[in-house]
């Protein structure tokens, strides 16, 4: 039987990460390709990487990062920001990376997963989606709606039927996240997790809102999550991976425990 | 040398990292005469049966690959190639290598209920093996170690002393198959973190 995957998320800027791990101070905490090594040493599933470098000059240093990395972990990663075309997406896949995560670019211009998918087989494409609850209206029958820019601009666009499309269009993945959980560390949005991992046949990996690991086991069992990503709850040291995952297995989630 | 075979189909980086860092040299080739004259082949490979094959016999990769297990090389199957040398995949309804009797077949979602809740296709995250029968290149694998899975088909063979390793989703299929010099999983053992390292390195040294 699948084990639920645990997956550590990385914001990367212009090269060093924007968070740091406080629990570890013999690692250069400002550096993605050590903590990609820590999390990887210490159980992750997996690791996603966020691009959020504003400059698209400097954007050529992430690759440096995935090359690294690369050479550095034997685990799938993704790398998300940033990506706009299929060039972009070959770019990151070349240097390393498993998957490549598109989100805004493909809400903009949905062709992106296709042609992608098309070129690297949809295993490679994640469609990452921000959504917000605003009630159920007329263009938003689900009650949720698509995000972008962080959450500030309303797409008008229902978040279940963008999740179906994507589906259809070649997305392998889709990585959720519920921009009202987001940073609040009181649990991830399970009503939302659940209706998009309940309506399509591609896995889900829950963002937003993880503080503690019941949340987790609440996503990955109520929520019906097949991934929980999670952030701060790891790198500010108030839990490890090992941690998480003995809390998950002895509730009754199947999780990898060997590594 | 290590010959990783290249025809266009997915990411090679990822295996050749993973053989430079167990301390061993590869080349990544796409000619035939590297792949007769290699130590050892590794046929990775991600994306369609059919277009994998095309390709293949393109460019006379595939009747490479079928002189160098009969010479006797060993030769690692992973993923997408360990599909490509069975018999037949329903996968694009593709004739393969043959050099493993049988068929890739399909995982049918209504067929693959469990709990209650559907399974979702692809076959996507760390799944476990049970080991059937002990070989050399699963030595020091334990129990508890899960590998990286992507697919949404799997190899049956038809000789059921060709499968080594069984893992169940929904059903349970050969994730692990042997036959003389070949050995071959349906999982990433380059992305399965130590267990599938130790896995790659126990191949590299393997002498059939």
């Amino acid at each position: 039987m699948l084990s639920k995957r645990i997956i550590p998320c990385l914001d990367v800027r212009e090269g060093k990460t924007t968070k740091g791990i406080k629990f570890k101070d013999n690692i250069d905490i400002g550096d993605p390709v050590e903590m990609a090594r820590l999390y990887y040493e210490s159980g992750a599933d997996e690791i996603v990487f966020y691009d959020i470098t504003a400059s698209s000059e400097k954007r050529d240093i992430m690759i440096d990062v995935v090359r690294r990395v690369a050479d550095s972990i034997f685990i799938p990663f993704s790398v998300g920001g940033g990506i706009r075309s299929v060039d972009d997406m070959r770019k990151v896949l070349l240097a390393g990376a498993e998957k490549v995560s598109v989100n805004s670019a493909a809400v903009k211009n949905p062709d992106i997963i296709s042609k992608g998918a098309e070129a690297f087989g949809s295993q490679c494409i994640v469609l990452g989606m921000d959504v917000k609850h605003v009630g159920k209206k007329d263009n938003i029958p689900s009650g949720y709606e698509i995000v972008i820019n962080g959450g500030r601009t309303y797409m008008g666009i229902d978040a279940l039927k963008w999740a179906i499309q994507a589906q259809e269009l070649g997305a392998g993945e889709i990585c959720l996240n519920s921009i009202d959980a987001d940073g609040t560390t009181t649990g991830y949005e399970l009503k939302l997790t659940s209706l998009i991992s309940g309506s399509v046949e591609i896995p889900v990996i829950a963002s937003g809102g993880a503080g503690t690991p019941e949340h987790l086991k609440d996503v990955l069992t109520k929520g019906k999550a097949d991934a929980a990503l999670i952030a701060s709850m790891i790198h500010y040291g108030n839990y490890t991976l090992g941690q998480i995952k003995s809390y998950l297995a002895s509730s009754g989630v199947k999780v990898r425990k060997s590594w | 040398m290590i010959a990783i075979i290249d025809y266009a189909a997915g990411n090679l980086t990822s295996v050749a990292r993973a053989v430079s860092h167990i301390g061993f040299q590869c080349l990544v080739t796409t000619d035939a005469g590297e792949i007769l004259k290699a130590e050892r082949i590794i046929f990775p490979g991600v994306g369609a049966a059919g277009s994998a094959m095309a390709s293949l016999k393109r460019t006379g990769l595939d009747s490479a690959i079928a002189d160098a297990f009969r010479m006797g090389t060993p030769i690692l199957g992973i993923c997408l190639g360990t599909q490509v040398i069975m018999g037949h995949s329903e996968e694009n309804d593709t004739p393969c290598l043959g050099i493993i009797k049988g068929l890739v077949r399909a995982f049918e979602i209504d067929k693959a209920a469990e709990n209650g809740s559907r399974l979702k296709i692809p076959h996507m995250g760390w799944n476990s093996v049970v080991i059937k029968k002990e070989h050399p290149v699963l030595s020091g694998i334990g129990r508890d170690d899960e590998f990286y899975f992507v697919h949404g088909f799997y190899p049956d063979p038809a000789n059921t002393e060709q499968v080594l390793g069984i893992t169940n989703y929904g059903i349970s299929f050969a994730s692990v198959i042997g036959f003389k010099n070949l050995f071959a999983t349906q999982f990433h053992l380059e992305k399965s973190g130590k267990p599938g390292l130790r896995m790659l390195k126990n191949f590299c040294k393997w002498k059939p």
